[in-house]
C-alpha cells in the first residue's frame, strides 16, 4: 500500500502550492498517473480520501488523469501502446521495449480561492 | 476569485531530492550501497549474514535493516559481525530515502565501505522509492513461483541483479529455474542473474565477484 505514501505526498504538495499562492480553499487537484507507474488507482483513491481529512483539500475534487503507456521497440524501432511492462512489439514480437511514457506520477495543477 | 495554479510536481519529489543527497554522501565517502529487495522469506537476511562472514576480511560492511516491526534482523546481523541499524517502518510497507539518510547518520560508515540495505519484504511498494543506492538487487527463491518476475514486473524492471536463492532445494521442489530466467529477461533483457544458495555457499563466489567488480573497492 505505497499508495498511502503517495497520497500523503500529494496532499503535502497541494497544500504547499496553495500556501504559496494564497489559496485557502482548494476546489480541485489534477493528478497524472502513468499506466506503467505501478500504482493501483483504486488504492490511490482510497488512500487519498483518508489523507485529505482535516486539510484544506478535504472537499476538493480529486481528478486522476491516466497517461497511457508508450514504448519503442528496440529491434524494429516501432512506437506502440504498452498496457504492461511485458507488452511486446505488435510488429516483430520483440520483448522488453524502451518505455517512452507511462511512468509519470505528477500533481499537475490545483484550483481554488 | 477562483484560480488554477500549474504545479507539475513529481509526487515523489521529496523522496527523490533526499535520494540525491544520499547519493552525494555515498559518493563523497566512497561508499558502495546495495538495496536488497524481495518478498518475505526469500532468505535476504541469511544471504547478508553469509556475505558478512565471507567478505568481512576484505571490506568493512554496514547494514541497514528495514522491517515493519522488531529488531530481530539487526540482532542477527550484529551477531554475524557487522554494524547494523534497524528501521521500523510502522504502517509503511517500504523504506524511503529519508529513512536511509537518518540511518546513515546513526551508522556513520567509514569511508570505502560496503553498505547493504535490507528493504522491507515486499515485491511491490519498495520498487518506487529510490534510496540513493548504487545498485538494486532483487532476490527470489526456488520455493516461490517461477512467475514472480512477470507478476511483479516493476520491481524486476527497476533492479540491476536478480539472485535466485535456495538452489540447494531444487531436488525437492517443482521449480523450473530456466522459466524464471526467461521471465526475468522478458521484463528486463539486461538484468544480471545468478543462482545461489546462501545457506551452503553455493554460487556465492559469483555474487562476491559481482560486488567487487561493481564497487571497485576490493578484489576477489
Amino acid at each position: 500500500m505505497h499508495e498511502l505514501s503517495l497520497a500523503e505526498n500529494i496532499v503535502a504538495i497541494a497544500e504547499n502550492y496553495a500556501d504559496k499562492h494564497e489559496i485557502s480553499f482548494i476546489s480541485e487537484v489534477e493528478i497524472e498517473v502513468g499506466m506503467l507507474a505501478g500504482v493501483e488507482i483504486e488504492a490511490l483513491e482510497f488512500a487519498l480520501n483518508s489523507a485529505v481529512v482535516n486539510t484544506n483539500l478535504e472537499s476538493a475534487n480529486l481528478k486522476i488523469i491516466y497517461i497511457s503507456g508508450l514504448g519503442k521497440c528496440l529491434s524494429c524501432g516501432l512506437t506502440f501502446n504498452m498496457d504492461t511492462l511485458q507488452s511486446r512489439c505488435p510488429d516483430c514480437n520483440d520483448f522488453n521495449p524502451k518505455v517512452l511514457q507511462g511512468k509519470e506520477l505528477r500533481v499537475k495543477s490545483i484550483s481554488g480561492e | 476569485m477562483a484560480k488554477k495554479i500549474k504545479v507539475e510536481s513529481n509526487i515523489l519529489k521529496k523522496n527523490n531530492l533526499t535520494a540525491e543527497e544520499n547519493k552525494k554522501y555515498f559518493r563523497d565517502h566512497n561508499l558502495f550501497v546495495l538495496n536488497l529487495v524481495s518478498s518475505p522469506g526469500s532468505g535476504k537476511t541469511t544471504l547478508i549474514e553469509k556475505t558478512i562472514e565471507d567478505l568481512q576480511n576484505k571490506i568493512d560492511i554496514y547494514v541497514i535493516e528495514g522491517d515493519q516491526q522488531t529488531s530481530r534482523d539487526a540482532e542477527r546481523i550484529k551477531k554475524a559481525g557487522a554494524e547494523a541499524v534497524q528501521i521500523n517502518t510502522g504502517k509503511a510497507c517500504h523504506l524511503n530515502a529519508v529513512n536511509i539518510k537518518k540511518a546513515v547518520d546513526k551508522l556513520k560508515p567509514s569511508n570505502n565501505s560496503l553498505v547493504i540495505i535490507e528493504n522491507v519484504g515486499n515485491l511491490i511498494c519498495p520498487s518506487m522509492f529510490d534510496l540513493g543506492e548504487n545498485l538494486r538487487v532483487v532476490i527470489i527463491s526456488v520455493t516461490e513461483g517461477e512467475d514472480k518476475p512477470i507478476k511483479y514486473p516493476n520491481m524486476f524492471h527497476s533492479s540491476d541483479l536478480c539472485l535466485v536463492n535456495k538452489i540447494d532445494l531444487l531436488p525437492f521442489v517443482e521449480y523450473d529455474i530456466e522459466q524464471t530466467l526467461d521471465y526475468c529477461r522478458e521484463v528486463k533483457r539486461d538484468l544480471d542473474i545468478m543462482k545461489v544458495a546462501a545457506i551452503n555457499g553455493e554460487g556465492m563466489q559469483k555474487w562476491y565477484k559481482w560486488i567487487a567488480d561493481k564497487s571497485g573497492l576490493f578484489k576477489i
